[in-house]
């Protein structure tokens, strides 16, 4: 990928990240009704719904309003929360870091998993291995990943008592009991893209041992954990890193129902809680980053493509 | 026309397909040929079934409550065992199947209403229209599914109507992008430039020549969606954003029967199972329809 095309992505990326925030931006306004009124519930007095309406700035014109608001978004400032009057990027970075823990925990589990079964099931085509496999892929992919949590919680942590059931315990309180609490929700989050990586990763391999230069390799002499690690694994990563890519959105939605599962406080409860509350800049500032999230995986998966191929990296 | 490549890589061989009546009874044949998807295809027959008749063969009346005998363990006059009010499981299983089925529904519709007419216009069209409506479409794609269904029920209000329509309003760009893909593929055609060439009407071409041929991958789509959307929709109802009682669907139920796991630690199975048979039925019938069409599957 040459320097013109990384420019052009990146531009592309930021068109739309300025158009999600465009529409995020028009929420509020969308709001049926009067937002003020709304927002501050039906018990309000008048003087709480002037405050909310200042506070959002809503007496202003729309463009004046949106201009303030995209100045300050620009400057990391995405305004306060409307019931605790915290800056919402603090709220935000608050939250985070155990909805990050998760989600890369669920990531390395799916990555060992999926990408496991799946070079196993592409070698051993049409065995009882490689049947298993694909049949606990489909199965994998139709689970939604609230209910793995609770079918998890209910055995190892409420019947077993192997595990804890619930809450986030910080890395700074020991890898074991860091490990311990994090276990249950990851494995939920991870199992889809576990399925997913192992169907993609088996058809990668299945492929890469039907061609030529593998049977010239065999007829030299070569093992086949030389194959594997030489050919095989290679070839494998360009489908493993675009499934991902994809994955990314889902395991961001699914940090939203899997937390509300385990009672974790990340960044899913956040925006649960602040929807329910009608927290709007919070709701915001959530939308905002989740896009940002996804765009910024985007253009690494895609500057990852060349890095791992060398073909595309010369075309 | 546009360089950019189709969201659904049509098969080259699979444009110059048999139109209608043929295609249908090959994809038709196809689903029931399969012991899988013939299998999936009578589950969802009888999850239609019962979301119309539910409440006349249910057991018992679901919402009859018997507190002298909550959280039952399963027995013959209980399949299922009874919930936090001593209401029949399975009975609510079965009724609760209705808004589980019409919900994704209904919300699919809404996404081939807005997707289906936009992505034929971009596709025909082309020029600013097709650029407008992709950036649109990229923007909501680069919300996941959740999050922006929260977004919108945020501004709507919570609520099982509101939730179809959100989820319905993010499910578009998808279904927009398979249209534009699968017309632009067809409009390339020697067929359709014969056509044009011999004078027909741009709309005579869309109806005789453009739609049966788009219609595959829009039913694929429309499936596997089908299959999304119930459980996006069920993720939005656990959260206590959806389905509101005393209605109930699969998803509220799971939250009702998670609330409750101290005293009935496996209550949360029927409802999941059930919901995971619909869902793996709908991925199942996608693919045997994909596979015959000749569509490659996505990535």
């Amino acid at each position: 990928m040459n320097s013109r095309m990384v420019i052009r992505r990146i531009g592309g990326g930021l068109l739309v990240l300025w158009l999600v925030s465009l529409l995020t931006f028009l929420m509020v306004q969308l709001i049926p009704g009067d937002p003020a009124e709304v927002i501050a519930g039906d018990n309000a007095s008048v003087a709480d719904v002037d405050r909310i309406r200042e506070q959002l700035g809503l007496d202003r014109p729309v463009y004046e309003q949106y201009l303030s608001w995209l100045g300050g978004v620009l400057r990391g400032d995405l305004g306060n929360s409307l019931f605790t009057n915290q800056p919402v990027t603090e709220a935000i970075l608050d939250v985070a870091p155990p909805t990050l823990a998760l989600t890369l925990t669920a990531i390395v589990l799916a990555l060992l998993l999926g990408v496991g079964t799946g070079v196993i099931a592409g070698l051993r085509q049409g065995s009882w291995i490689d049947r298993a496999v694909s049949t606990l892929a489909t199965l994998g992919i139709a689970m939604p990943s609230f209910w793995v949590a609770m079918l998890l919680v209910s055995v190892f942590a409420l019947t077993l008592r192997w595990l804890p059931a619930t809450t986030y315990v910080p890395l700074d309180r020991g890898f074991g009991t860091w490990l311990s609490h994090i276990l249950i929700p990851a494995t939920a989050l991870g199992l889809a893209t576990a399925a997913e990586l192992a169907r993609h990763t088996r058809g990668c391999v299945a492929d890469v041992l039907a061609r030529p230069y593998i049977r010239t390799a065999r007829a030299r002499g070569a093992s086949t954990p030389h194959l594997i690690g030489r050919h095989v694994l290679r070839n494998a990563a360009i489908p493993v890193v675009t499934v991902l890519g994809l994955q990314t959105s889902r395991l961001i939605g699914g940090t939203i129902v899997v937390e509300a599962v385990v009672g974790i406080s990340g960044l899913g409860s956040l925006a649960v809680n602040s929807v329910l509350q009608r927290d709007y800049p919070v709701i915001q500032g959530y939308v905002l980053f989740c896009a940002l999230v996804v765009v910024v995986v985007n253009l690494v998966v895609d500057l990852a493509y060349g890095w791992i191929n060398p073909k595309v990296r010369a075309a | 026309m546009d360089p950019a490549p189709p969201a659904t890589r049509v098969d080259p061989a699979a444009g110059a397909a048999p139109r209608s009546p043929k295609q249908r009874n090959r994809v038709l044949r196809a689903v029931v040929g399969r012991p899988a998807s013939a299998a999936s295809l009578g589950v969802v027959t009888v999850l239609v079934v019962l979301a119309i008749i539910g409440p006349l063969v249910a057991p018992y009346d679901p919402d009859a409550q018997d507190l002298s005998n909550r959280f039952a363990d399963p027995s013959w006059a209980h399949l299922f065992g009874t919930d936090d009010f001593g209401r029949d499981v399975l009975s609510r299983i079965i009724t609760a199947s209705r808004i589980t089925i019409v919900a994704p529904l209904i919300s699919v519709g809404i996404a081939v209403a807005i997707g289906l007419p936009l992505g034929l216009l971009a596709a025909i069209r082309g020029g600013w229209v097709d650029a407008v409506a992709g950036r649109l479409a990229d923007t909501v794609l680069a919300l996941p599914a959740l999050v922006g269904a929260l977004a919108i029920v945020a501004v709507l209000g919570p609520g099982l109507v509101n939730t179809m329509i959100a989820v319905g309003i993010i499910f578009a760009p998808t279904m927009f992008r398979i249209v534009r893909g699968a017309a632009l593929a067809v409009t390339e055609e020697t067929f359709v430039q014969s056509a044009t060439a011999i004078g027909s009407s741009q709309r005579r071409i869309l109806a005789v020549h453009v739609l049966p041929n788009i219609a595959a991958p829009v039913l694929v789509q429309v499936t596997i969606l089908m299959g999304v959307a119930l459980l996006v929709e069920a993720s939005l109802s656990f959260l206590g954003l959806g389905v509101q009682p005393p209605d109930a669907s699969w998803g509220s139920m799971l939250k009702a029967a998670y609330a409750s796991q101290f005293d009935a630690p496996y209550a949360v199975i029927p409802p999941g199972v059930a919901m995971v048979l619909t869902v793996l039925s709908f991925n199942t019938i996608g693919d045997a329809i994909r596979d015959a069409v000749g569509i490659r599957r996505r990535m």
